[in-house]
């Protein structure tokens, strides 16, 4: 259920993103999903991606400096509230959101939420004995 | 003051002035009379100076004499310094040379004496006592530190804990069971020790801890506070380099007012590091050395790069031996930012306490409106890297309140990508200064 996910530092400065995407573009990665947090001087570019290993082994590489991390993906319903119920779940069994992005899946009737947690174990047992849907690996990494 | 003075030899570190000079003059005369007979590098150096022993009179004459650098102990290396064949050597030390060769230097049994006995005398005065248990964090090995302190103690009939440097958890377990009192390492070793006191929530005064012999690296009045406070210890400096013996030369006693000199043993002057002319006493400069007592590495007028100054004033706590001050940094690649002296091997070493490996940097130092501001460009690598925004901006915040304690002037830090600092075939720049353009 844990999906490997690719953390890469890069600094704020024009072109930097491009650098990244176009990397793994000729290496024939394929991104899954993105995230950027930033401040003025850095950033942290978050990647999901078919192939994670051959990701890092090329980002290396090309001297970037990367860490790979587990999140979990989950299926979040197209309803109004879908969200809340999860966050809800989780602040009762104590785990901590680190933080969070959503993509929409290629079939487009869900959004697909991407979580980070202090505590992933736990947190996949909350959702699964609340009856949430988290996505497989596979499903997400070759969406 | 409560704690009564100790001195470890009256006689020789009260001696009136007036006598010490005669000394010096004596053992002056001796020591040029040595390196003339045995030491092709300063036979050379007195017939281009057409200055010969016999021709000093007092000790102002010495001023007729050229330097010794640091190149000299390259060209001569390994042993082209050395007074004596190497039979009566007895140990070999080497500095640690950033580039290049390192510097080695040798010891007879007498000058392994003196320097037990010099170093005997600055843990005295720090307040170090038979009842003392030494915990040496210095490593073992070529470097001069470690070895110095562990005769000095021995001598005084501590006991000695020769742990050497590294593996912090070990360090502090020891400390704990063992029941350490003195502390003898680096001052930034020092705030290490005293952050993973605090991270493992241990109560520095559960601790033995008592006293701190901090040595090897320029530190500031700032961080003596905050090693005092954190360690719930006296932190005293002392100085020396392996090239004039290694730790020993000055240790400051228990008033903390300047760093006693073995005069009996070294004569220093202070010159002005571009002129190489010899300043009025009190005045600010390098720090040049002779050994006044050296058999196999007597050194004349050495350049030792450090900048201080030297108070003749006897001490409050009696001794007569000039006390230097705290060393300023070195003449080489000294920085000044609002006034303050910043260098970048004091940079160098926080970086490197709070990365675990060795940093790549650079220092942006610029002014604007009149007012210095000094950059430090850390390149990241996979030890600093988080995933986490909080913890990687935490991890900035931090490296600066550590770099504003140490240097005494605040610094911002800035986080780049590897490989993104200007080299230099090969080698980093370190410092680029805006200011000057
Ligand atoms: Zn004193």
């Amino acid at each position: 259920m844990k999906v490997e996910q690719i953390s890469i530092f890069i600094e704020n400065k024009s072109g930097r993103l491009a650098e990244v995407t176009g990397v793994l573009g000729d290496n024939g990665i394929n991104i899954r999903a993105l995230s950027l947090a930033d401040t003025s001087d850095f950033g942290i570019l978050r990647l999901i991606v078919d192939d994670s290993e051959k990701a890092l082994k090329v980002l290396r590489e090309q001297q970037f400096t990367v860490s790979i991390t587990h999140v979990i993906g989950v299926a979040v319903p197209d309803s109004p509230g879908g969200l809340t119920t999860i966050l809800q779940i989780l602040d009762k069994s104590g785990v901590n959101v680190e933080y969070m992005y959503a993509f929409v899946e290629r079939s487009g009737d869900n959004a697909v939420i991407i979580f980070r947690f202090d505590d992933i174990d736990e947190a996949i047992t909350a959702l699964a004995n609340n009856g949430i849907n988290i996505l497989p690996s596979e499903r997400i990494t070759s969406i | 003051m409560d704690v009564p003075v100790k001195i470890w030899n009256r006689e020789a570190e009260c001696l009136p002035r007036e006598e010490l000079r005669q000394l010096q003059l004596k053992r002056l005369q001796q020591t040029l009379t040595l390196v003339a007979n045995n030491v092709p590098c300063y036979q050379a150096k007195f017939k281009e100076s057409g200055f010969q022993p016999g021709d000093l009179k007092t000790l102002k004459d010495l001023q007729h004499l050229p330097f010794t650098s640091k190149e000299d102990l390259r060209v001569n290396y390994p042993y082209g310094m050395f007074a004596v064949p190497m039979r009566e050597v007895v140990r070999i030390h080497s500095s640690s040379g950033t580039t290049g060769k390192p510097t080695v230097v040798g010891y007879t049994k007498a000058d392994i004496n003196t320097w037990t006995e010099l170093v005997a005398r600055f843990m005295t005065a720090a307040g170090v006592t038979p009842e003392d248990i030494v915990h040496i964090a210095f490593g073992y090995g070529l470097f001069t530190g470690a070895f110095g302190l562990h005769y000095g103690s021995e001598a005084i009939g501590a006991s000695v804990i020769p742990i050497s440097g590294g593996n912090t958890e070990k360090q502090l377990m020891i400390m704990q069971d063992y029941r350490s009192s003195a502390l003898v390492c680096t001052p930034s070793y020092g705030l290490t020790l005293a952050d993973r006191i605090e991270k493992q929530g241990i109560d520095p005064r559960s601790l033995a801890l008592r006293v701190g012999l901090f040595g090897a690296e320029p530190w500031s009045e700032q961080m003596r506070v905050e090693l005092e406070q954190r360690l719930g210890i006296l932190a005293t400096d002392n100085y020396g380099l392996s090239e004039i013996m290694g730790p020993g030369v000055a240790g400051e006693c228990l008033f903390k007012q300047g760093m006693h000199l073995a005069e009996d043993h070294f004569l220093a002057e202070i010159i002005d590091p571009d002129t190489g002319e010899v300043l009025p006493d009190g005045s600010v400069g390098e720090l040049v050395i002779t050994s006044l007592t050296k058999q196999a590495f007597p050194m004349i007028r050495y350049r030792t790069r450090d900048i201080t100054r030297l108070n003749y004033a006897v001490c409050e706590c009696g001794r007569t031996l000039a006390r230097m001050e705290k060393t300023r940094g070195r003449t080489d690649d000294m920085l000044i930012i609002k006034g303050v002296n910043v260098f970048p091997t004091q940079i160098e070493e926080v970086l490197f306490q709070i990365e675990g490996c060795e940093p790549h940097y650079q220092l942006i130092v610029d002014r604007a409106n009149n007012m210095d501001s000094l950059e430090v460009q850390v390149e990241v690598n996979e030890n600093i890297f988080f995933d986490e925004m909080k913890q990687q901006r935490q991890f900035v915040v931090q490296a600066e309140k550590r770099l504003a304690t140490v240097l005494g002037v605040s610094a911002k830090v800035k986080l780049v990508e590897p490989a993104s600092i200007t080299r230099h075939e090969g080698k980093a720049v370190r410092v680029i200064d805006r200011r000057q353009q």
